[in-house]
């Protein structure tokens, strides 16, 4: 374990039918961490907590690992915060990562702030880009290299705010699914496995929190992988008309997507959520309908290959993105658009 | 078994309503210059309490919040809706302080209460989205924490069991007491401000506020002990100068960018025979269809 100043991600492990599977945010850091790792002439680091841990190898090493620590033991799944925070930070102490990055999942942003603290390292959530750069402190003018810059929209997102952990390791920083893209360096890259003993790092202690019951549902809504979404915000108006964005979905293809304020105000469920605190979608049509454009929705679907906005407000921000705005409502607009979509489709 | 519950609200700037001169050169935020709210998902969170204490009228719930002065509003706030006891913990020395530094001095504040058996506290606030601050509160108190709590199922000495609302579904979790939970907005809403509660403690305030009370009132104050809000500073709570405020946050804003969209070309559809000319051309370029 004597490899240090690396870039680590934490590997987020769902187990289905028995078997361990790496989240796919995980896999789009392990992306991001090799490029980073790149930039910085440093190694990639992984690391799986679970237990049944022996498909995680074949899963990351084509994203360019370099060492994965593995720590298998049936104790550590389902996760728990303490055990697999007593394990970062023992991990942390050894080999002194320059950058962790982890899912903002409810794992990672349950474990990132707890880890953080304990190692008073400083993290930042949610970031939708990760980049390096220098930076000279106002203060005492001391000059810092090859920092990780974390951007994020803040403040209701009228801002986008580029934070930097100059004194402090590991920078730490969580990403929403979706917003880095996950891309195989090598189908054969093979890195080594370093398999650790839990024993190591937890102690009795870290198993206060007992898990009585999980009823977890796999999500039907794939909006990561929809060629066409239509997506709803405030200004749909009421859940009812929401069913109007289920109707064009329906003929289209499509898959129906929310802003946060439509969510907030119960118009859809909370797993349509799209933008920066929700899921980054790039599909190749984007129906924004009653969505007046804040930036952290935007966030979520900017690098759509065509966008056409529903607003009554010509004046919207969202027409500032759009390839089309059409003017009017969405209780209006939309039973329109499906009857011309099924007059021209035949 | 008397439960003493600690909340953790803060008052933050209604993002949905920013104006130009919200931020400062440093990068951080103006708070002064913003209408100010009780951030929503710490009213789940002490109404969460507030359920706990309907069970049994002898347990407390004191209120911790850190910042401004004007913070006191969302802890009268929180009185009026049913706390007990309220702690204002302000000082310039803790401001510009990042979660990190944030829950440093939370932490002391709590130690400093002394006796607790559970703490509250939204999962995250409005203005930062970050929800670092409770789990960071509870490693710094080395308790056992559970984030996105949404209803608590039962508790006794051998601790608390409680339901997490996740991304994919549900959890229930026994934690032993004292712990920190993180309440999610799907929880329970608070319940409004009781009429009798709005006027019994409808002078609360820090010493500070009651010394420009006029005098019949500032009487009032001085004789009613529950009107007494407590101000801490960095002092009160024996912080240590390089973990709290800037000096004591590893993250540090480097820049800040407003938002200003690069406008591409938008066609304008306004009326129904460009729109219908529009669904013929995307079914025309494969756009759908």
């Amino acid at each position: 374990m004597e490899d240090k100043n690396n870039i680590i991600i934490y590997c987020e492990i769902d187990e289905i039918d028995g078997k361990a599977i790496v989240a796919d945010v995980s896999l789009e850091l392990l992306t991001k961490g090799r490029q980073l790792a790149d930039r910085l002439s440093a190694k990639l680091d992984a690391v799986a907590i679970g237990r049944n841990l022996s498909a995680v190898p074949s899963q990351v090493m084509p994203y360019g690992v370099d060492t994965l620590y593995v720590v298998d033991d049936a104790r550590l799944y389902p996760y728990t915060t303490l055990p697999h925070a007593s394990i970062l930070c023992g991990l942390f102490a050894t080999i002194e990562p320059q950058i962790c990055l982890m899912g903002a999942t409810c794992i990672g942003r349950d474990l990132g702030p707890r880890v953080s603290s304990a190692s008073c390292s400083g993290l930042t959530a949610d970031c939708t880009e990760l980049e390096i750069g220098s930076h000279t402190d106002v203060k005492t003018g001391k000059e810092y290299s090859n920092l990780l810059y974390q951007i994020r929209p803040a403040f209701g997102g009228n801002i986008v705010a580029t934070i930097v952990n100059p004194d402090h390791r590991p920078q730490m920083a969580t990403v929403r699914e979706g917003v880095m893209r996950k891309e195989i360096v090598d189908a054969n890259y093979s890195g080594r496995v370093v398999n650790l003993d839990a024993n190591d790092f937890v102690k009795d202690d870290d198993f206060v929190v007992e898990i009585l019951n999980r009823e977890i549902q796999r999500s039907t809504v794939n909006l990561k992988g929809a060629q066409i979404v239509v997506a709803g915000g405030y200004g749909v108006g009421s859940k009812e008309n929401f069913g109007l964005l289920f109707d064009l979905a329906k003929v289209l293809g499509a898959e129906v997507g929310a802003s946060r304020a439509a969510i907030d105000a119960g118009f859809a469920d909370a797993d349509r959520q799209i933008g920066q605190t929700g899921v980054t979608v790039r599909p190749k049509l984007y129906i924004a309908c009653g969505i007046s454009g804040q930036i952290q929705h935007v966030a979520g679907m900017k690098e759509s290959a065509m966008i056409i906005s529903i607003n009554t407000d010509p004046a919207a921000p969202i027409n500032d993105i759009a390839d089309y705005s059409i003017i009017g409502s969405v209780d209006d607009i939309l039973p329109k658009f499906i009857n011309y979509y099924k007059k021209h489709s035949k | 078994m008397n439960l003493k519950i600690v909340v953790l609200i803060k008052q933050v700037p209604d993002t949905r309503n920013v104006g130009k001169d919200a931020m400062k050169e440093d990068g951080t935020v103006n708070r002064a210059n913003l209408p100010a709210i009780i951030n929503p998902e710490d009213l789940n969170a002490l109404e969460l309490a507030l359920s706990i204490k309907d069970k049994n009228p002898n347990y407390s719930i004191t209120v911790l919040t850190m910042g401004l002065p004007k913070a006191t509003e969302v802890l009268r706030e929180a009185l009026y809706r049913g706390a007990d006891e309220a702690i204002l913990l302000t000082d310039r020395r803790l401001g510009g302080a990042d979660t990190l530094a944030t829950s440093y001095s939370l932490a002391q504040a709590i130690r400093k209460i002394g006796k607790f058996d559970l703490i509250i506290a939204g999962r995250q606030a409005i203005d930062g989205d970050t929800a670092q601050v409770g789990p960071q509160v509870a490693e710094k108190l080395g308790l056992p924490q559970i984030t996105y709590a949404e209803n608590v199922v039962s508790y006794d000495e051998s601790g608390i069991v409680v339901t997490r609302r996740l991304a994919n579904g549900l959890e229930t979790v026994k934690a032993p007491l004292p712990c920190v939970l993180t309440v999610n907005g799907s929880a329970k809403e608070c319940r409004p401000r009781n009429a009798y509660r709005l006027q019994k403690y409808k002078y609360a305030a820090v010493a500070s506020e009651a010394e420009k009370f006029p005098e019949e009132i500032k009487a009032l104050y001085d004789s009613r002990e529950w009107l007494k809000i407590q101000e801490w500073n960095a002092d009160t709570i024996s912080a240590d100068a390089n973990q709290i405020g800037l000096s004591g946050s590893p993250t540090k804003v480097k820049a800040v960018q407003s938002i200003s969209f690069t406008a591409k070309e938008c066609l304008s559809i306004n009326d129904d025979a460009q729109l219908e000319q529009l669904v013929e051309t995307l079914i025309k370029n494969h756009t759908i269809g």
